[in-house]
């Protein structure tokens, strides 16, 4: 103390400087999804496009207690018939969702049906009620409704088609077979993806050489063409099911290509590490190599990757099917109903017709936002 | 120079040959081929099938040879500029085919100039102006252009225009110029045409183009020789000409690779809703009929296109930057 240094009277304690605050330490000690999540949350755009899907999928569960009308009943006395909007007060008076009776008349100078509001005629609408008829998830019977049309009355909330089906229901059972052929097709993809990238990955030499050719063949083409030729092969004679699954899997063999590149050349480098010749070196097999200590490392980054092309495949289906060449109805999806609107001139009499394309851009967008906040939270380097 | 032009040009013609074999494969996959489609045709409207006719088309278009023949037939027939026989027209797919590649062609490359002239200034901005007001509007606005799908815009700009004006934006002349000789009137109809279906097949392009110049130009602009630039006195403006731009330009001719199939491919589907006379609704509808030959060589042409622009983006690439010109096949 002679000399004018400060020298503490603690006791010393090694491990001071390593002592971790809990904020820190829980998140060192947090998981690899754990860690994405949080980053995930920040990011608010891709979070608020995450719940819209999630509520989205969640809706195809229910599609046919949502719908109000059955996927494919006819209204035949109501064809092409506009929008019908839902009203709370009549007359100054409240009396809850409601909409105004529709008429009938043929206007013989146009040829063209009218349908004009009767504006004394006040139907409510019922809710959590028992309407058409329809087989749930094809397995049991109900009659169970979200909303129902009025007694004797009509609800098109968005119109009706050239059958007068009802626009709205038929939107709600597109989304299930729309949103479902995004995931099988990825599904697909991801496992040509993974299995092809990792062959030629782990193996380098010839069978690299040969899968970058193939890529590079694949990549060079055009990819709508393609598909619509591949398609368009598709035998006539196919069931509604089979085409669905001819589609997704044409779908998805010109979309693995993106993965399979992100495989390999993560594998490229990754098979030259320590603990890969450790495992090989301890007899583990290529196959138990790759899917077990190798594509862990990157899976996450992989999985949000493949989201963004969720939306691809999905626009593919609805391209296809608006052209013709994908899904047949019975099978409806946005496509499908959007192949009704191909003719201008009946969209410019019936414009409802181009609803299901709000659906469509909406799932789209979100699928970007979302697919890109999941990416930026997925890459360890930010 | 001439070593990397000669590999390229290898290469391009090793990859015409697989994609022609795929597209040869496409057009075999349909049950039969089109003579028994034909005969089945002329049965069910009752009338007699003349079968040594049968036999003399057979031989004629060389059914009857082994597989690999037919191929080699086909491909030869390509080379010649013979691309077969339309059998829903009963022409030779040429006749078909008109100025439809043509058209397609000009379509197609004036999108591209259009992504281009767009996209640079915008992503030239966005990178230099990083976080501020402009940069947030226009990747907003280039998110949007990005997620709507070009054939749905282009469904609802008809419908817009239908309303407020109308008036059909479909086609790409005035309708007295259809099957006219061409002439100074017609091209000029062309041009006026042109812009609507240029427009919407570019959107996405355009978006997608300045995400990424931005990203590009950002990379660079974080390096150290701008700040030794910057240091030693460099006014922004030179600064920023002299050494990243150039050096993101690079990428902007390489990206050409992903750029022209997607445009391609916006350009078929665009083309079928707004009726153009280009490849679209014909390869639609000759795909519908399975007219394999005509749908194949419409396959074939587009191929051909994306590969060779991709080859003119390298040969571009390799005149830009002497690293690729003198690297050789190393960089990979």
């Amino acid at each position: 103390m002679t000399d004018g240094h400060f020298v503490s009277r603690e006791p010393f304690d090694p491990h001071s400087i390593e002592a971790l605050t809990p904020a820190q330490e829980k998140y060192y000690l947090a998981s690899q999804w754990k860690l994405m999540w949080w980053k995930l949350k920040r990011h608010r755009l891709a979070v608020i496009c995450g719940i819209i899907l999630a509520l989205n999928y969640a809706s195809i569960m229910f599609s046919e207690v949502i719908a109000p009308y059955n996927l494919h009943t006819r209204n035949t006395d109501f064809v092409y018939s506009p929008p019908q909007s839902v009203h709370l007060f009549h007359q100054g008076e409240f009396i809850g969702p409601f909409v105004y009776g529709r008429g009938y008349e043929l206007d013989m100078d146009l040829l063209k049906r009218n349908y004009p509001e009767q504006m004394d005629n006040v139907q409510p609408l019922r809710f959590f009620c028992q309407g058409d008829e329809y087989r749930f998830w094809g397995l049991f019977e109900a009659r169970f409704h979200l909303v129902c049309p009025p007694e004797n009355g009509t609800f098109f909330l968005l119109g009706t088609d050239r059958l007068g089906r009802d626009m709205f229901s038929r939107i709600t059972y597109g989304a299930r077979i729309s949103l479902t052929i995004g995931l099988v097709g990825i599904l697909i993809s991801f496992t040509f993806g993974i299995v092809i990238g990792g062959f030629a990955g782990y193996y380098g030499g010839w069978v690299d050489a040969s899968v970058q050719r193939l890529i590079e063949v694949i990549r060079s083409f055009p990819e709508l063409p393609l598909w619509m030729a591949l398609s368009a092969v598709l035998p006539v004679n196919w069931s509604p099911i089979l085409i669905f699954f001819g589609i997704t899997v044409i779908l998805a063999m010109l979309d693995w290509t993106g993965l399979a590149r992100a495989v390999r050349s993560k594998l490229l480098s990754l098979r030259e590490e320590d603990y890969c010749t450790a495992a090989e070196l301890m007899g583990a097999k290529p196959g138990r190599i790759i899917g077990r200590h190798l594509l862990p490392g990157f899976m996450s980054h992989l999985i949000a990757s493949a989201t963004l092309s969720v939306p691809t495949m999905i626009l593919g289906e609805t391209a296809l099917s608006f052209l013709g060449l994908g899904l047949r109805p019975p099978v409806t999806s946005w496509g499908v109903l959007l192949n009704e609107a191909q003719n201008i001139n009946v969209v410019a009499l019936y414009p409802w017709l181009l609803f299901p394309v709000v659906p469509v851009i909406l799932v789209i967008m979100t699928f970007n936002f979302f697919g890109d906040g999941l990416r930026d939270a997925a890459d360890p380097y930010k | 120079m001439f070593n990397y032009l000669s590999r390229r040009v290898l290469t391009m013609i090793l990859t015409l040959l697989a994609i022609s074999v795929l597209v040869f494969i496409i057009i075999q996959l349909p049950p039969g081929d089109y003579l028994t489609t034909y005969i089945t045709e002329l049965e069910s409207q009752g009338e007699l099938v003349n079968t040594e006719k049968i036999e003399e088309l057979r031989r004629q278009y060389g059914l009857d040879r082994p597989m690999y023949e037919q191929f080699f037939i086909w491909v030869t027939g390509l080379v010649q500029g013979d691309l077969g026989y339309s059998f829903e027209h009963g022409l030779p797919v040429t006749d078909v085919v008109g100025d439809r590649l043509f058209l397609s062609l000009i379509l197609n490359f004036s999108t591209i100039i259009f992504i281009y002239v767009v996209s640079f200034p915008i992503g030239v901005y966005s990178a230099t102006h990083q976080y501020s007001w402009g940069d947030h509007g226009l990747t907003l606005l280039g998110f949007l252009g990005l997620a709507t799908p070009n054939f749905l815009l282009a469904l609802i700009l008809l419908y817009l225009a239908n309303v407020f004006f109308g008036t059909s934006i479909g086609g790409l002349m005035d309708p007295i110029y259809i099957d006219q000789p061409w002439t100074m009137d017609k091209v000029l109809s062309v041009f006026e045409h042109l812009w609507v279906p240029v427009f919407v097949i570019g959107t996405s392009g355009t978006a997608g183009m300045i995400r990424r110049l931005r990203a590009n130009l950002l990379d660079e602009l974080q390096k150290q020789y701008v700040t030794t630039g910057r240091a030693k006195g460099l006014p922004p403006g030179r600064l920023l000409r002299k050494y990243p731009l150039r050096i993101a330009l690079n990428f902007f001719v390489a990206d050409i690779g992903n750029l022209l199939p997607a445009v391609i491919s916006g350009a078929e589907i665009v083309a079928v809703v707004m009726s153009l006379p280009t490849t679209g609704p014909i390869l639609l509808s000759a795909l519908q009929s399975q007219d394999m030959y005509l749908a194949g060589s419409f396959l074939m042409f587009l191929a051909v296109l994306t590969v060779f622009g991709v080859l003119v983006s390298d040969i571009l690439l390799a005149l830009l930057d002497p690293r690729i010109r003198l690297g050789g096949s190393a960089s990979k």
